[in-house]
């Protein structure tokens, strides 16, 4: 036996172990001091007015963050509407009906662009298409940018979860005679049910954090406004544009923000995670 | 290959004469011909890839879910040739029911898994679908284990009791003729031995068919055997004929174990 090929193997056995070890300790480092940093500053900069007040403008003491968040929930919220159903209808579609056309195939190409494509692009795209025609900024072009970050997503998902349904579950419901919509409807989609959401709630948690379509598109709004026709304020753009001006009371109500988003973001993640387990449990 | 099976008068349901089946290029049947008669159970055995399933799911177009596969030939059902590509697939099913190896229970309510073939075709009112649903679970002898969860998902029932609910879920929909695709090989001894039990039952309503990979099981539950090799009918008969003395080797080398 070659003893010397045996400590070999087990020094880099060692060092490989080291090397991964050390990565994720950087990994892990960075995370906490950005979870760190964000808490000191967010917290320090929450108070009850951030609900209560709208943003202040440039020099005037205290104000809150309250049009950006009804903004930010109101523009997802629509850009949830519009996405839901056509994601979720396409996503149908591709797993259950479009297995050998062309259609699907091209559709499905389309989808792995969109879901890669860069969210300022389909921010520009929205200005060019909409608001550059209207000449006004405006909730609506918000939520549409938005929604269109958010479909593929929920498309890729749901066919993704779609797929995972066994065939046989799929084969026993047609040998009942049901007919095809039926099968997808009462049987498939229904087993694929907690998938689906959590697809959803990754959209929803990945386009409440969006910034670069918003700036395109709804713009900010300095007032409360529940106007989707006019400039509307939002959670990122209030965060990109105070978190870099001269006044403190800006700057900490931008950490406040960026607190809040965080925290959604964290439990929408947290609440698609159980929902994934409980599927794969049952 | 003599089809001698028809000694006693009996009533055919189903008759495969020249049936054909092809997976893309690759030939799974060769030339079948076989009666299934009415109110018996007819089973098929054979070694893996010899065809049996796939000759269970031309009957009732299974395979129609998947391009490239196709079937030539005729598979009369009552005189109607199924194959026919003008046949109503939905209504055909609703009349061929299957169950498959796994036990697949819906996502839904033990009662909802049973009701919902019947929704399909039936507009019966609430006392008229409780009694059905009853019925049909007592057919498959899972009543008196569900009859206080019918609420409860399908999928809280154990493997056994899953499968007998599959069972009760064709049961329910009246089809003439279920097609049993391996019914019991995920089921421990005792859950199939009472699967066994319901097919004597059920073939004095239905006309039965029967995919197995155990030789015993074909040889306790059918009436009549068929024994298929490589995509080819080799022997079919009565089925104490067959495993007493099968006319071909190869018949004889299987049921013997000598090969399979």
């Amino acid at each position: 036996m070659d003893t010397n090929l045996y400590r070999r193997r087990k020094f880099v056995n060692k060092l490989g172990l080291f090397a991964s070890m050390l990565a994720m300790v950087l990994g892990l480092f960075v995370l906490l001091w950005i979870l760190f940093i964000l808490f000191k500053n967010g917290f320090a900069g929450l108070s009850l007015a951030i609900f209560t007040e709208s943003t202040p403008a440039p020099g005037s003491e205290g104000g809150g963050l309250a049009n950006a968040i009804v903004g930010s929930l109101m523009m997802v919220g629509v850009s949830v509407l519009i996405s839901t159903p056509i994601g979720i209808f396409a996503g149908v579609y591709l797993a259950e009906f479009g297995d050998d056309n062309k259609l699907a195939s091209v559709t499905r190409f389309v989808t792995d662009i969109m879901l890669s494509a860069p969210s300022i692009v389909l921010g520009l795209f929205v200005y060019a298409v909409l608001v550059a025609q209207v000449k006004h900024f405006s909730g609506w072009a918000g939520s549409l940018a938005l929604a269109l970050i958010a479909i593929p997503v929920v498309l890729k998902t749901t066919e993704n979860m779609l797929r995972l349904v066994p065939g046989s579950l799929r084969e026993a419901a047609f040998a009942l005679g049901a007919p095809h919509w039926k099968v997808t409807n009462y049987v498939t989609l229904r087993a694929a049910r907690a998938g689906v959401m959590t697809g959803l709630l990754l959209a929803l948690a990945r386009i409440s954090g969006e910034t670069a379509p918003l700036l395109f598109t709804a713009l900010n709004n300095q007032f409360f406004s529940t106007n989707m026709n006019a400039p509307m304020a939002n959670l990122p753009v209030v965060i990109f544009q105070f978190a870099m001006s001269p006044y403190d009371n800006w700057v900490s109500l931008a950490w406040a923000g960026a607190l809040l988003i965080t925290l959604s973001v964290l439990a929408l993640n947290i609440i698609a995670r159980v929902l994934f387990r409980e599927r794969t449990a049952g | 290959m003599n089809n001698q099976a028809n000694e006693t008068p009996l009533k055919n349901a189903l008759e495969v004469r020249g049936l054909n089946f092809f997976y893309g290029k690759f030939q799974g049947l060769k030339n079948i011909d076989l009666d299934i008669a009415e109110g018996k159970v007819t089973a098929f055995i054979g070694p893996s890839g010899c065809g049996k399933s796939t000759l269970l799911r031309a009957l009732n177009r299974m395979y129609s879910l998947y391009p490239g596969q196709r079937a030539e030939g005729q598979v009369n059902f009552y005189g109607e040739n199924i194959l026919d590509p003008k046949q109503d697939l939905n209504m055909l099913r609703a009349r061929i029911g299957m169950v498959f190896q796994k036990p697949t229970p819906f996502p839904m309510s033990i009662y909802d898994n049973v009701a919902f073939g019947v929704r399909l075709y039936e507009n019966l009112s609430k006392g008229e679908m409780d009694a059905r649903v009853e019925w049909a679970l007592s057919k498959a002898a899972l009543w008196g284990e569900s009859k206080d969860k019918l609420n409860q998902s399908g999928l809280s029932l154990s493997g056994g009791q899953q499968q007998r609910l599959c069972i009760a879920r064709s049961v329910a929909v009246k089809p003439s003729i279920i097609l049993f695709d391996e019914p019991t090989s995920a089921l421990d001894p005792i859950s199939t031995g009472k699967i066994e039990e319901l097919l004597h039952e059920l073939k004095s309503d239905y006309t039965v068919a029967i995919v197995t990979h155990n030789m015993q099981q074909a040889a306790r539950v059918s009436d009549f055997t068929a024994f298929m090799y490589l995509g080819e009918l080799m022997e079919f008969g009565q089925t104490d004929k067959i495993f007493v003395k099968p006319k071909r080797k190869e018949t004889e080398d299987y049921i013997t174990g000598r090969f399979g």
